[in-house]
């Protein structure tokens, strides 16, 4: 077996980082350059930055954030939110992101996948599904935060994703989104079984245990998660800190405990899936 | 006097974190495709992601393929990153075949579709995955030297090298059963296939290593 990644996904809207449930109703935690430092400090593989907003309004916003935390976090970090151009594309690596995730604009045009991927190298290009399972028990391809419908089918869409040029696949079920209720092990297994490239899976992660299933029944090759570190980490972050946030802080100073998420350090998830003989990166003193 | 470091600009990959691992070492850097900066450097980065082929087209476009084996002749430290360490060997299979700068004989080849238990091999290969010295000789005259043996680095690359002489080889890493050089080391040339700019702190203390070898000619 690979060594699994571990990937802090950070959603970002404006200058803060959010947290939602079915990718909607955002929640403002905190500047998510503290919590990319403070990933990268504690062991994280990899970092997703995701712009979401930047869709509604086809531009991403990320450029000062991105430049920011590439001067002080020396791992990769991939940059997704309102890409549509292969200039979009190359600015924001300019900015300093290692690779750049695209949904909305490669169901609108998959050529962009290739001709992206043509440019900067396939290892560059990730393609990021939203799916959303539906009552004839197919998943289906979502575009704008699981807002918009596309018709395609998840696995055809992916096996086209590979054709294409991509590097990785980062699947997402908006169904378990913020939830905590566990990885969708079905859509991973069946993505996993579809593709040769590596699968990202994201989405519902609650607990150690969702992540080892999604790693062992669902063969997944990395792991993105947000609410189980950002609530361990906004307290150990915010409590250093004033209270300079804008939007919906009332959550945030709230401390509220949640019933289904166990939050935890990114050393715990490792330590954890060592002793269950999955390897990944050791954190290093 | 700080030591200046050329960045080969050729439109590929993140010249960022480069750029940023080498000023956090001490190094002065530009970044450039300009062949008079290539020659006033006193040490040449060759970076790269993507395809062999059409990098080397473009190399050639920009008579950049000159002017690397011109400043290599000098005796200055020329560093071949990720692509750029396989543009270093003689030719790869990568879509046809195609001819590399052969600084290093050998030849550049794709992962199997299949591991010994046959199953499927993810390619790219994308992980942080550990290297292992070649011998102690190699590795204690090396930018690697101050690492652990088992370091791990951030690896992220669908075709591998196979040095035809076993003596250019510094690290060896496995991947699926697999067992593959992961950086190669020639006389003033230095291939790593790794990202030691993404590879946390033991990734920049083989830049630190490096600026002590352009400045002092040791490692």
């Amino acid at each position: 077996m690979n060594n699994i990644r571990i990937i802090p996904r950070l959603d970002i809207k404006g200058p803060n980082l959010v947290k939602g449930i079915h990718l909607e109703g955002l929640r403002v935690l905190g500047r998510p350059e503290d919590f990319a430092r403070y990933y990268y400090e504690n062991g994280a593989d990899e970092l997703i930055y995701q712009d979401v907003v930047a869709s509604l309004y086809e531009r991403n916003s990320l450029h000062q954030i991105i430049s920011r935390t590439a001067k002080e976090i020396v791992i990769p970090f991939t940059v997704g939110g309102g890409l549509r151009t292969i200039d979009d594309i190359k600015a924001v690596l300019r900015a300093g992101a290692d690779k750049v995730s695209l949904n909305t604009a490669a169901l609108k045009d998959p050529t962009i996948v290739k001709m992206a991927a043509n440019k900067f190298g396939s290892s560059t290009i990730v393609v990021a599904i939203e799916a959303i399972k539906k009552n004839d028990g197919k998943y289906y391809a979502f575009i704008d935060n699981g807002r918009e419908e596309t018709g395609l089918e998840v696995i055809s869409w992916a096996q086209q994703i590979e054709e294409l040029g991509a590097g990785e696949i980062l699947i997402t079920s908006v169904d378990r989104e913020g939830t905590g209720e566990g990885f969708d092990i079905e859509l991973i297994k069946n993505v996993s079984a579809a593709v040769n490239i590596p699968v990202i899976a994201h989405g519902g992660g609650g607990n150690l245990d969702n992540i080892k299933d999604a790693i062992i029944d669902g063969k997944a090759s990395a792991i993105s998660i947000a609410s189980i570190l950002h609530y361990h980490a906004m307290f150990k972050i915010n409590n250093s800190k004033g209270g300079t946030y804008e939007g919906n802080k009332t959550f945030m100073n709230s401390g509220k405990n949640f019933k289904i998420i166990q939050p935890c350090e990114i050393v715990d998830i490792k330590s954890f899936l060592k002793s269950n003989q999955i390897s990944c990166r050791p954190l290093k003193q | 006097m700080r030591s200046k470091v050329a960045i080969i600009d050729y439109g590929l990959g993140n010249l960022f974190s480069i750029n940023n691992a080498c000023e956090s070492v001490g190094l002065d850097t530009t970044i450039t495709a300009d062949i008079n900066e290539i020659d006033k450097s006193d040490a040449l980065i060759l970076p790269g992601v993507g395809a062999f082929g059409h990098a080397m087209l473009t190399l050639k476009e920009k008579k950049l393929d000159m002017a690397i084996l011109d400043f290599i002749k000098t005796g200055k430290p020329f560093l071949g990153i990720c692509l750029g360490m396989q543009l270093m060997f003689s030719e790869s299979e990568e879509f046809g075949k195609h001819k590399g700068l052969n600084l290093i004989p050998g030849k550049i080849v794709k992962f199997p579709k299949k591991n010994k238990q046959n199953e499927c091999i993810r390619v790219p290969q994308i992980q942080w995955n550990q290297i292992f010295r070649s011998n102690d000789q190699i590795w204690n005259n090396s930018p690697m030297k101050n690492l652990d043996e088992g370091e791990y680095m951030h690896f992220v690359h669908s075709y591998y090298a196979i040095p035809n002489d076993n003596d250019t080889i510094l690290t060896y890493s496995d991947y699926e059963g697999v067992r593959y050089a992961s950086s190669v080391i020639k006389d003033n040339l230095l291939g790593i296939q790794f990202h030691p700019e993404k590879s946390t702190k033991q990734g920049i203390e083989i830049y630190s290593s490096w600026a002590n070898y352009i400045k002092f000619k040791s490692y």
